[in-house]
């Protein structure tokens, strides 16, 4: 019974905007001056960020501090050590500014990812924006906007590896492009680029991270007014100039989130590059999950730990150096 | 001389199924300030787009200085457009906003920023200019959209309600500085407006427009002193409609006089008495619901209260007989 009565005392969210609002104890004293003072939730605005304060540092701080500490920690082929060395680190460069212009195993790999990343990149950017452009732009009604945005969505109905997958029998030695082409008589034999290879790693990059550039720019050019591109076609501005000095420099924001989904993405991608590139291309993520394979966490910490440097440190350049907009 | 001169012949859109322009008809003169006025969606905005060149036009002609415009993209018309909400490119300041479609013409960086300067002091802005436009007032936004939309010395100005979003003081002020530009520009304006008020006060030439159509066009004190239709008479205030031996008739509500009942040709019942400050506005119900201006003078010799009875007079030569817009006489013309 007390429970039920303890229930009945505070009053439901919804009730509280009445001006017969009970007065909790806190607020006696605003009472006793006659002002009736509800406290809610939103009076405490750190309360409702409160979870997801805590989600985050249960399962991203903790584990990125655990993995700084361990990549300072000694391993040998049977045992890890706490420690506090930078063995992993020096290990990770093993001789790879004595060896210039000769490029490392490290240097190589990073190379190589860094090539993904940028040709990725600059292709999901260009797909990204033009694609936005269309939704928001040429098609004039609301509801067909959304029936495209949402029909852009079906492919993540599927898990990114299947949608790998899916490529596999389209590419193939004997799949339906090689056996199209050649029955077209356009090629003689079948292409063996098509599949793991460079070409069938950015293939897949772009098909499963098109949208997340795409996402942020359709949301930075909704807010466009399309007042402002009808006032630079009146001025005589080209579509291109229009593109170019209107629009990029308004749809900034959602070019750097974009940007930054797509290259952290493939920075650390092991599994595309793995399976587009038939287990042969390196990339630092399949480096990195090598190690953790024979065990050898602090390595691989320390090998993840430069990793994160890099990404960070091409995100800051991004946001200090892409902007778009050209001095007059 | 007639350099100028904006015809439209004809001029319709449609979208799918639905007309917004049907067929208008209309000879600007160069140098004019014209108005088109008329309630939403009558099409006075979209017959601006046409003109500007943001709208193709479905049928029909739109001739600028003796050329036809119809199919030219909109810089290239001759014609420049101040949009409703300004449409100034946010990321840029004013001065790179003024010489925007200078540096899309080519001109070097020294020259363009000089035209825009001059523009931007036609306009009082110049101690604004390396402001972005979101630091600017309202009013302040307007002039620059202002000094944006004459930097290329459009032969025609095309302004879509531009006094829409100021503030009532604002309003005056820059309904008073437009028509001082385009005095000392001399250069034809076309103002697209919902305002009677505002057409009034600023047109040589007014275009009243309804569903699509032309209803009257003339000088201001034509339209409000001969209105052609009920429509229009209603439209630009101040008039009464009345009905006469099947005829309807439009008599200014300044000339209604109220009179003891039996003395005049009708008698009504008062339903309010609004005092104005120079003149009492008295509405009426009886065989038409009419409206009296009634001036201090005349309150005071005959006052009148809610719910009395009274006598309506007016002379003959005050009411103007209305008839079939002036859309339809073109009709018959052709």
């Amino acid at each position: 019974m007390t429970t039920t009565e303890q229930a009945t005392g505070t009053p439901p969210i919804a009730e509280g905007r009445a001006h017969t609002a009970l007065v909790t104890p806190q607020s006696d004293a605003a009472a006793l001056h006659g002002v009736k003072r509800r406290v809610s939730l939103l009076d405490r605005p750190y309360a409702l960020a409160g979870p997801l304060i805590l989600v985050m540092a249960i399962f991203f701080v903790g584990p990125l501090i655990l993995t700084i500490i361990v990549s300072f920690w000694e391993y040998t082929q049977y045992s890890i050590e706490p420690a506090m060395v930078v063995t992993n680190y020096v290990d990770v460069f093993d001789r790879c500014i004595a060896r210039l212009p000769t490029l490392c195993v490290t240097f190589a790999t990073y190379l190589s990812t860094l090539k993904f990343c940028f040709i990725v990149w600059a292709i999901t950017l260009i797909l990204g924006f033009t694609l936005a452009w269309f939704i928001v732009f040429e098609v004039k009604k609301t509801s067909t906007q959304i029936a495209l945005f949402l029909l852009c969505t079906i492919p993540f109905w599927t898990s990114n590896v299947i949608r790998m997958m899916a490529w596999i029998p389209l590419l193939g030695r004997n799949g339906l492009v090689n056996q199209t082409l050649m029955s077209m008589g356009l090629i003689s034999e079948p292409q063996e680029w098509l599949l793991y290879s460079d070409f069938a790693v950015i293939l897949a990059f772009i098909h499963l991270y098109t949208m997340f550039m795409m996402v942020p720019i359709v949301n930075s050019m909704m807010r466009i007014d399309r007042e402002i591109l009808e006032a630079a076609r009146d001025a005589g501005a080209s579509i291109w100039t229009i593109a170019m000095s209107v629009v990029a420099p308004l749809c900034r924001p959602g070019i750097v989130i974009g940007s930054i989904f797509v290259i952290t993405i493939v920075m650390g991608d092991y599994i595309t590059v793995g399976v587009m590139g038939g287990q042969q291309i390196a990339s630092v993520g399949k480096t990195i999950q090598v190690q953790m394979q024979y065990l050898q966490f602090p390595i691989a910490a320390a090998n993840a730990v430069v990793l994160l440097g890099a990404v960070l440190m091409i995100i800051f350049a991004m946001t200090k150096l892409v902007d778009v907009r050209r001095e007059l | 001389m007639h350099e100028a001169e904006l015809e439209l012949i004809g001029v319709a859109k449609r979208y799918g199924d639905t007309v917004a322009v049907r067929g208008v008809d209309l000879k600007i003169p160069a140098g004019a300030y014209c108005c088109l006025l008329g309630p939403s969606g009558c099409g006075k905005t979209t017959t601006l787009r046409m003109i500007a060149g943001h709208e193709v036009a479905s049928a029909g002609d739109v001739v600028l200085g003796g050329r036809n415009v119809t199919g030219l993209p909109p810089a290239e018309r001759g014609t420049a457009m101040m949009f409703q909400s300004y449409a100034l490119f946010p990321h840029m300041s004013v001065v790179d906003n003024v010489a925007f479609a200078l540096r899309v013409r080519g001109l070097k960086k020294r020259q363009r920023r000089e035209e825009a300067m001059q523009r931007l002091e036609l306009v009082e802005m110049t101690k604004y200019a390396i402001r972005r436009p979101a630091e600017l007032s309202g009013g302040q936004q307007q002039r620059v959209a202002l000094a944006r939309a004459l930097v290329t010395n459009p032969k025609v100005l095309l302004l879509d309600e531009p006094l829409s979003a100021l503030d009532p003081a604002l309003r005056l002020r820059m309904r008073a500085e437009l028509k001082r530009l385009q005095h000392e520009l001399g250069i034809t304006f076309i103002h697209v407006t919902h305002s009677q008020d505002e057409a009034l006060a600023l047109s040589d030439l007014v275009v009243l427009m309804k569903d699509g159509h032309i209803e009257q066009s003339g000088t201001a004190r034509e339209v409000f002193d001969t209105p052609k239709t009920a429509f229009v008479a209603r439209f630009i205030g101040a008039h009464n409609v009345l009905t006469e031996a099947g005829r309807e008739l439009s008599l200014r509500a300044d000339k209604l006089d109220l009179v003891a009942p039996g003395a005049g040709r009708r008698t009504a019942t008062v339903t309010s008495v609004e005092y104005q400050g120079h003149y009492v506005l008295v509405r009426l119900s009886g065989e038409d619901d009419l409206s009296a201006m009634v001036d201090e003078t005349a309150m005071r010799a005959f006052p009148v209260h809610e719910g009395d009875t009274v006598g309506l007079a007016w002379d003959d030569g005050d009411v103007v007989p209305l008839g079939k817009p002036e859309a339809d006489e073109g009709l018959k013309a052709a």
